[in-house]
């Protein structure tokens, strides 16, 4: 289980994230939506330490900080335990496919190269990309490059995936692979908190739906709820900018 | 009798090639003290360690900013020198006054040879520095952050990833200053040492062939130079190899 508690993370004078309480039970799928510039993006980073949070409570599975104590040990742990997808794939350049998966075991977890090469071809021929294991990325397509960026995250057995707008940088006709790979991870009950523009995959998907706007969580629910019956206006003003069917003006009963 | 005195040069040309391994010795020594320590400084300046980075960007500066040929002058008669001169002398320090012991007028004596590698290294390693320190500053800020995101320490981060993508990019700059190096050891030639430039002077002022001389020691360094320019393609392609598309 991750829990998040009242956590904050401020830019100069600006509060990017402004008490963000958010708990995620293991096997959950939750997808964060909002406008641009509402810190979807920060939250993640925090929550893998990229960012150093201002305030908060952090607790993943039996270890829990208060991010302001956090040592380096324990940031590390943190790390460990969450993986992350980015929106730019950020696979090592100078690492082939194979070696980009089996990097983690090796480096972090200290596993022996054939056993994390062996790992890293299993999971090569879950994303479909065995025939591609001796490729560097710069050979590889968008789409390829980020089933290879989500083997990374896998093979890191954490406890959450992280995603940042994984679709996002890919040419429309690598979206769907990815997504793809991401609804069989789903099916696996593999834990995530996908950050998507992608509603298609939040309404078929996710179990809870969470609207963030400038650095609050506005509204959360399942996704038939959020979607159908949106609480409060601010959500609904953003549905109705994305979703190509407009939703109902006002709740319905 | 002709322009060209083609049998002197094919006579000097194997003279002139037994002092290769001198000339190429001081290089490779220079070179190799001059990647340790620039990758040092390089260090210092990426990660702006306090006072280390001022006195590193102090050094930079006076190493390039003044000529090779003064810093070789500097390191064989100046230092020695000026170390000699301060044996025997009485110097108060906060009060406490103490006299110079007289072993410091040899302590310092150092071969021509020595001296020209000392100042090549240094030399050099302040324009490697700086291009070892954009080199790693280039790598793109993705592979830290997801070297990070994975758990990595910072050592291992910049072991496994950063350097080697660092290397990639610093390795021609680096060619091209070893390159650079084997040309400027000729300038040991003004310390005295007899390395290929001097011998090649000793050789024309004894016969009067001057053209013949230089000119044989120039293809000299030229092949010299054209074997390393080959040797650097070579590495470059394949380093760049994992880049390709
Ligand atoms: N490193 C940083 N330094 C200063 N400000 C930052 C930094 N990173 C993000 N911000 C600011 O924090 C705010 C939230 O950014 P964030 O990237 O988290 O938004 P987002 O919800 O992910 O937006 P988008 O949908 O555009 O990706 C923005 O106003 C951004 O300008
Ligand atoms: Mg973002």
């Amino acid at each position: 289980m991750i829990k998040v508690d009242k956590l904050v993370k401020r830019f100069a004078d600006s509060v990017v994230l402004d008490g963000i309480d958010l708990e995620i039970q293991q096997g959950e799928i939750i997808v964060v939506i909002g406008p641009s510039g509402t810190g979807k993006s920060t939250l993640l980073r925090c929550l893998n330490f990229l960012e150093q949070p201002d305030a908060g409570q952090l607790t993943i599975g039996d270890l829990s900080v208060d991010v302001t104590r956090a040592t380096r040990r324990q940031i590390l742990e943190i790390r460990r335990r969450t993986a992350f997808v980015f929106q730019n794939y950020a696979l090592f350049a100078n690492k082939t496919a194979l070696e980009n998966i089996a990097e983690g075991l090796i480096v972090v977890n200290r596993w022996p190269e054939a056993k994390a090469h062996e790992r890293a071809r299993q999971i090569l021929e879950r994303i479909g990309l065995k025939d591609k294991a001796n490729a560097y990325p710069a050979s590889l397509s968008g789409g390829q490059q980020q089933r290879v960026g989500i083997g990374r995250a896998m093979a890191a057995q954490a406890e959450v995936i992280l995603f940042d707008e994984p679709t996002s940088s890919l040419d429309p006709e690598w979206v769907d692979e990815v997504l793809s790979l991401m609804k069989q991870l789903a099916e696996e009950r593999q834990t995530m908190l996908v950050v998507t523009h992608e509603m298609s995959f939040a309404r078929d998907v996710a179990d809870r739906v969470v609207f963030m706007e400038g650095g609050r969580i506005v509204e959360q629910g399942p996704p038939s709820e959020l979607f159908r019956a949106p609480k409060d206006p601010r959500t609904r003003d953003f549905l109705r900018k994305v979703l190509p069917e407009a939703p109902v003006e006002s709740p319905l009963f | 009798m002709s322009i060209l005195n083609v049998d002197y040069m094919l006579g000097l040309f194997p003279i002139l090639v037994s002092y290769l391994p001198l000339t190429l010795g001081m290089a490779a020594a220079g070179m190799v003290m001059a990647l340790i320590l620039s990758c040092c400084l390089a260090v210092i300046r990426v990660l702006r360690l306090p006072i280390l980075n001022g006195l590193t960007k102090l050094f930079i500066s006076f190493f390039r900013g003044t000529p090779l040929l003064v810093q070789l002058f500097l390191f064989y008669y100046g230092f020695p020198k000026l170390i000699a001169d301060m044996a025997g002398v009485s110097v108060t320090i906060l009060g406490h006054t103490t006299v110079l012991p007289m072993w410091l007028e040899n302590a310092t004596e150092i071969s021509a040879i020595t001296a020209a590698i000392i100042g090549l290294t240094l030399h050099f390693s302040a324009y490697m520095a700086e291009s070892i320190r954009a080199a790693i500053v280039g790598v793109d800020r993705s592979q830290t952050e997801a070297a990070l995101s994975i758990g990595m320490t910072n050592g291992q981060l910049m072991r496994r990833i950063v350097l080697p993508q660092a290397t990639r990019i610093a390795v021609p700059t680096l060619m091209n200053y070893f390159i650079d190096m084997i040309k400027a050891t000729s300038l040991a030639f003004a310390l005295g040492v007899t390395e290929l430039m001097g011998a090649t002077q000793k050789e024309a002022a004894s016969s009067f062939n001057y053209f013949e001389a230089f000119i044989t020691a120039a293809v000299l360094y030229w092949a010299v130079v054209e074997l390393l320019a080959w040797l650097q393609r070579r590495l470059e392609s394949r380093l760049n190899e994992a880049y390709r598309r």
